[in-house]
């Protein structure tokens, strides 16, 4: 009983779509690292992308929400640093999202998401948000951004 | 207590240094680099963050904000690099060159501490200044070894900068307490693989180590330069003012 509960809860937070980048969810983003039931508390742990994240005082608002609206009120969200986010955690299933929704994903070979193309040039280390830097398709011209591999 | 003085500390420098780099918000030399150097801020806010939160789990009674927004300067402990004004961009390039290769170092040795919450704040924090350091060491080589113009104006940042870099070694009795109960980093013995890293980016630059001179110091006891004054009345002003306000 408790499993299915647990494994509900899961599924309910991998709706939550990623502030940022909404074409993915925070569990596949990888932030989302553990849920479990102690003393009829559900015990949620979050970890940031980066430290200085912007979205995660949102995504846990939306936690938040999320689980009041199905009917949850006995939880509590924790922080945790340790072990610190890795885009090693994104399977490849939530990569081809990223890739089709336009951002070459985190690898060390950055792919246009236009013409698939990996002869590319850096144009800027940094980009829009902490987790990404741009780069310019040598084949297509077209700019994209690449989600960096950390 | 002297834990919480040894994480404020690290937090201090971390948040002093992104306040600076944020002032270069808009005022980039180019909109790449003006992204740049705010992302490098926010890092850094963020890294504070997490250590002065736990400064304030540490202290029982004030909060990290607390921390942040109601010290006067005699009470905050940040490293003197940190709170010098930007000058041009070489300038702000150079002291961030200078600070991330120690906090490369620093970070990967904390991250082994004893301590189980300033490891796990090492280890994340590390993964993003290893970018930072990557990212400043390429501009003091395009800069070093651009034009004579860019040469000679990287080339005096260093200069002045360099009497900075003597305080990110020195080791006072409370660290030197922490560094035996295996909790704090002995910096100074960070200084052998810093030197390495500064004298290949400089070597590679082009540009002239500085001879070590009288260092400046004072940070970690609380005595600054003229500096950080300001800067905090600027970074305190909202919360001094309307001590209620909410975002
Ligand atoms: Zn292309």
């Amino acid at each position: 009983m408790q499993n299915g509960e647990i494994e509900h809860i899961w599924k309910l937070l991998n709706s939550v779509p990623d502030p940022e980048i909404p074409v993915i969810s925070i569990v596949e983003l990888g932030v989302v690292r553990e849920i479990k039931k102690t003393d009829n508390y559900i015990n949620i742990l979050i970890t940031p992308t980066y430290s200085g994240c912007p979205a995660v005082k949102t995504f846990t608002d939306d936690i938040k929400e999320c689980l009041k609206m199905n009917g949850f009120s006995n939880f509590k969200i924790k922080l945790t640093y340790d072990p610190p986010w890795t885009t090693d955690w994104m399977s490849s299933q939530t990569k081809q999202k990223l890739l089709d929704y336009g951002i070459s994903p985190p690898s060390n070979q950055t792919v246009c998401p236009q013409c698939k193309s990996t002869n590319s040039i850096l144009v800027s280390e940094f980009g829009a948000t902490a987790c990404k830097s741009l780069y310019k398709c040598k084949d297509c011209l077209e700019p994209f951004e690449h989600f960096k591999c950390i | 207590m002297s834990l919480l003085n040894y994480t404020l500390r690290i937090g201090d420098s971390s948040l002093i240094l992104a306040q600076r780099l944020a002032e270069w918000c808009t005022n980039g030399p180019t909109l790449e680099e003006d992204i740049a150097l705010t992302n490098i801020s926010l890092d850094l806010f963020g890294q504070a963050n997490g250590f002065l939160e736990y400064a304030a789990t540490l202290d029982g009674v004030k909060t990290a904000d607390d921390f942040a927004f109601k010290r006067n300067e005699n009470q905050y402990y940040n490293f003197l690099i940190t709170e010098i004004e930007n000058g041009h961009f070489g300038d702000t390039i150079i002291r961030q060159f200078l600070f991330s290769a120690y906090l490369y170092l620093f970070f990967q040795k904390l991250a082994t501490s004893k301590d189980e919450v300033l490891s796990a704040l090492a280890a994340k924090s590390l993964k993003e200044i290893k970018y930072h350091l990557k990212h400043c060491s390429s501009w003091v080589i395009r800069l070093g070894d651009g034009t004579n113009e860019s040469n000679e104006k990287i080339q005096s940042s260093i200069n002045k900068i360099w009497e900075y870099t003597g305080e990110l070694f020195e080791l006072d009795q409370i660290e030197k307490d922490l560094v035996k109960k295996e909790i704090a980093v002995n910096r100074e013995a960070l200084k052998f693989e810093w030197d390495q890293i500064i004298n290949t980016t400089l070597n590679q630059a082009k540009l002239m180590r500085p001879k070590d001179q009288v260092m400046k110091t004072g940070g970690s006891k609380g005595i600054h330069t003229k500096h950080l004054e300001l800067l905090l009345k600027e970074m305190q002003f909202i919360p001094r003012k309307y001590p209620d306000a909410k975002w």
